[in-house]
């Protein structure tokens, strides 16, 4: 596995970095306040999260585990900003994201943090180089994407490289293999150099052998770059694998281990 | 930029997106078509409507006639300043027209409209439709040597020589088994004219028939009044007609007042049976004489009485509307007026009406309204029409039909639309899972409602474009595909014996091609709005569940 370089030295955000390096424990990166959430379903509400509490510390890998049906997709979402809470705060860092307006919540997703899902959710239609630069085409305008475009088109071959896919830039989604779609999706949720990566049970349709390997990957970014990676699995063998597991039990989380 | 990028890829892969904007590609090109051809046929038309007629005339419906035409003309320019160009005073009047095709009578009713060579050409594109080229540069009631259209083989003077010799032998034949005459008879016109006579009823002889002694005397007895009888003319009868005094008329160098047919009166065209094609009939030829028979003002006591005379064929005028050219024969104006009787004892000649051409762009309706109230009906008695009015059910049934032929195939464009509308739902639904993903990488709402607007709007200049192209190729290449669809089918589709044109007529108006372009594109763009729209609103969390 080839090590990154210097891929994270800009950040995109604007945040007041925590003076603390790295040892002690640092101000959470994420923090969520007596969430609820619940759904509703021929109009009966079903509750989903009841009052949930968690911290992220920053620069760990940090796994969220449960039943099916626990909520923790549902708080996944939460914490991507995709879906709003019933009640409850979520502060990234200083701020507060839950109740930020919709454009804010695009910026954020786009700008801020990296998302990787189970079913890997690439475009169809875009090669594999075209879906790792999606993020930045989002972000900009035509003009400025077409101005600024070598140097992004630069910084994807080499997080395709760095997730091992350099020879594979001109496919199409189709013609790769589970493993490597998730790994398109990795270096998809790296372009915009996020503080955080939120992953949805990123090896949850992956073999053992591939699993594995996409873990090494994202522990590997967790050490090098000490990217904060929060991970829903439920999966006990890989949450053994993190530094830090949240359980969550019908709604509530049941049991913090350090 | 994703949106210009997955919006091509969508157009790229997306087959059956395109199979829906098919039916916008043919209505454009239909519209297209439709629109030249039926330009091109109006234009034609109009150029033809107007053809023989003037910007405006102003008519007298008595039969008596204006007497003052030229003061009426000095007026009418007092009036109308500049705008007016150019003006002449023209007599029509309804007649019969005789002439002899293969040994039977051919009778015919003509409107004669009596011109001034000289002023007439100015006001109506009269000169443009004659078939002598010389005539075409200036028009006149001569009878001409050569330069005929190339479809007469034979016409001018070659043809009344040959014409004259043939009678002339006919007659030797004729007096050798009668009488048993060898001498060859004095020259004599085909036709025999007759001189219009007050208060008495004369016709000439049939035309062509040969000359029976009972006709033969009576007509020696009305053809001159007072003198008839002093003259000698039982080998001769019509050598008194309008020839100088003393002297016989030859028929094979003179000839007698020049008369220009319409050409659907003197001319058919055939079909042969059994090669099929298209072949003219003349049923009588510049060279030809013909008789006309009209109604007289100068009957005794204001009556009316019928007057005859016979008239050279100098020229055909085709204006290729059928219309006129079955109906309209041009005498010269002063010929006219004598063999009606509208020239006083004063030499004061009356005319009909007034014909007035004014400067192109000028606005006739209004003009025709001031000189309606300069000239008021309740006082003069006038009838002052622009060749508009004069054509108009004509006109307002072809805008009706090129109306009603847009709205038809635009609402095709529209079934079209919703074709697109039904495709697009589809595809949305279909594309569910990447407008997920796109909004779970932070695109906003309206970045996705312009993904699909501009594949909508890229999918109707697509379709307007390929149907625009296709139109266009169709049009300028119409006469080809005609000839192709002739070749294939067996079947004339275009029947030049009905249509008078050789040609499809067609006129490209890009005007019209943008309007329709862009209209075609906005209705792709309206049937995307609604889908677009409902993909802007998804709920990301459930479009990225959705399988």
């Amino acid at each position: 596995m080839p090590r990154t370089t210097a891929f994270f030295d800009k950040p995109i955000v604007k945040i007041v970095r925590p003076k603390t390096s790295s040892g002690l424990p640092d101000k959470p990166i994420l923090r969520a306040d007596r969430i609820f959430k619940s759904y509703s379903k021929a109009n009966l509400a079903i509750p989903v999260l009841k009052g949930v509490d968690l911290e992220v510390p920053q620069g760990k890998l940090t796994s969220i585990v449960g039943q099916s049906g626990s909520g923790k997709s549902t708080l996944l979402h939460l914490l991507a900003t995709l879906d709003a809470p019933d009640s409850g705060e979520i502060h990234f860092l200083d701020n507060r994201i839950d109740n930020l307006g919709r454009r804010e919540r695009d910026r954020f997703r786009n700008e801020s943090i990296g998302i990787i899902f189970q079913f890997y959710h690439l475009l169809p239609e875009l090669t594999t180089l075209e879906n790792v630069l999606v993020p930045k085409m989002i972000a900009e305008n035509f003009f400025r994407y077409a101005f600024n475009k070598k140097a992004y088109v630069e910084r994807a071959k080499h997080l395709l490289d760095l997730v091992g896919l350099s020879h594979r830039f001109t496919h199409k989604p189709r013609e790769l293999s589970g493993g490597e779609m998730q790994r398109v999706a990795i270096a998809r949720s790296l372009i915009a150099s996020p503080k955080l990566l939120l992953a949805d049970e990123p090896t949850g349709n992956l073999d053992r052998e591939n699993g594995e390997e996409i873990m090494t990957l994202l522990k590997n970014l967790n050490d090098d770059e000490s990217l904060t990676i929060v991970m829903v699995t439920h999966d006990p063998e890989i949450a053994n694998e993190s530094d830090h597991t949240i359980h969550l039990e019908s709604g509530r989380v049941a049991l913090k281990a350090a | 930029m994703y949106k210009v990028l997955l919006a091509w890829r969508y157009l790229k892969t997306r087959y059956i997106a395109l199979a829906s904007i098919i039916s916008v590609t043919l209505g454009v090109a239909t519209l297209i078509v439709v629109n030249a051809v039926m330009s091109g046929f109006t234009h034609e038309m109009k150029d033809r409507l107007h053809g023989v007629l003037s910007d405006v005339e102003i008519k007298s419906p008595t039969v008596r006639g204006i007497v003052n035409a030229d003061g009426y003309i000095a007026k009418i320019k007092d009036l109308c300043g500049d705008q007016l160009e150019a003006a002449t005073a023209i007599v029509r009047c309804p007649a019969l027209l005789n002439f002899q095709f293969r040994g039977q009578m051919i009778n015919q009713q003509v409107m004669l409209v009596g011109i001034d060579d000289q002023t007439y050409s100015s006001v109506s594109d009269f000169k443009k439709y004659l078939l002598n080229a010389d005539n075409r540069e200036h028009p006149s009631f001569q009878l001409h040597e050569n330069g005929y259209d190339q479809r007469l083989d034979i016409a001018g003077w070659p043809h009344r020589r040959q014409q004259v010799e043939a009678e002339l032998k006919l007659q030797e034949e004729f007096n050798k088994l009668q009488f048993g005459i060898e001498e060859p008879q004095v020259r004599q016109s085909k036709i025999p004219s007759v001189q219009e006579q007050v208060g008495d009823e004369v016709f000439a002889p049939i035309p062509g028939q040969l000359p029976d002694l009972q006709t033969e005397d009576r007509s020696l007895v009305i053809i001159e009044s007072g003198e008839t009888n002093n003259k000698p003319s039982a080998v001769d009868p019509y050598s008194s007609v309008r020839a100088p005094t003393g002297q016989g008329f030859d028929p094979a160098t003179e000839h007698h007042v020049g008369i220009i047919l319409g050409m659907a009166i003197g001319h058919q065209k055939a079909r042969d049976a059994i090669t099929d094609e298209v072949s003219d009939i003349f049923l009588c030829r510049p060279g030809d004489d013909v008789q006309i028979t009209l109604p007289a003002a100068d009957g005794p006591g204001g009556s009316i009485r019928p007057a005859s005379a016979v008239c050279t064929v100098v020229d055909f005028y085709e204006s290729k509307m059928h219309q006129y050219d079955a109906s309209f024969a041009f005498l010269p104006l002063s010929d006219l007026q004598r063999i009606r009787g509208m020239i006083d004892p004063d030499g004061r000649a009356a005319v009909t009406g007034i014909q007035l051409k004014f400067r192109d762009g000028s606005n006739l309706d209004q003009l025709r309204s001031e000189l309606a109230t300069a000239f008021p009906p309740m006082i003069h008695g006038f009838q002052i029409q622009t060749w508009e009015d004069v054509q108009r059910p004509m006109l307002a049934a072809v805008e009706l039909e090129i109306t009603l032929l847009n709205i038809l195939l635009f609402l095709i464009i529209a079934v079209a639309g919703f074709g697109i509308l039904a495709i697009f739902f589809m595809i949305v639904v279909e594309k569910t899972k990447d407008i997920g993903i796109l909004k779970s990488l932070g695109a906003p709402n309206e970045g996705v409602l312009s993904i699909f607007l501009s594949y909508g709007f890229s999918l109707g200049v697509v379709g307007s474009g390929v149907g625009t192209a296709l139109g266009l190729l169709f049009v300028i290449n119409i006469n080809k595909v005609a000839r192709a669809i002739e070749w294939m089918t067996g079947r004339e589709v275009f029947d030049p014996t009905v249509y008078y044109f050789t040609e499809i007529p067609t006129i490209i108006n890009p005007f019209t091609v943008l309007i329709v372009a862009v209209g075609a594109t906005l209705i792709a763009v309206m049937a995307s709005v609604l889908p677009s729209f409902r993909a802007s609103r998804l709920h990301p969390v459930e479009a990225l569940r959705y399988e």
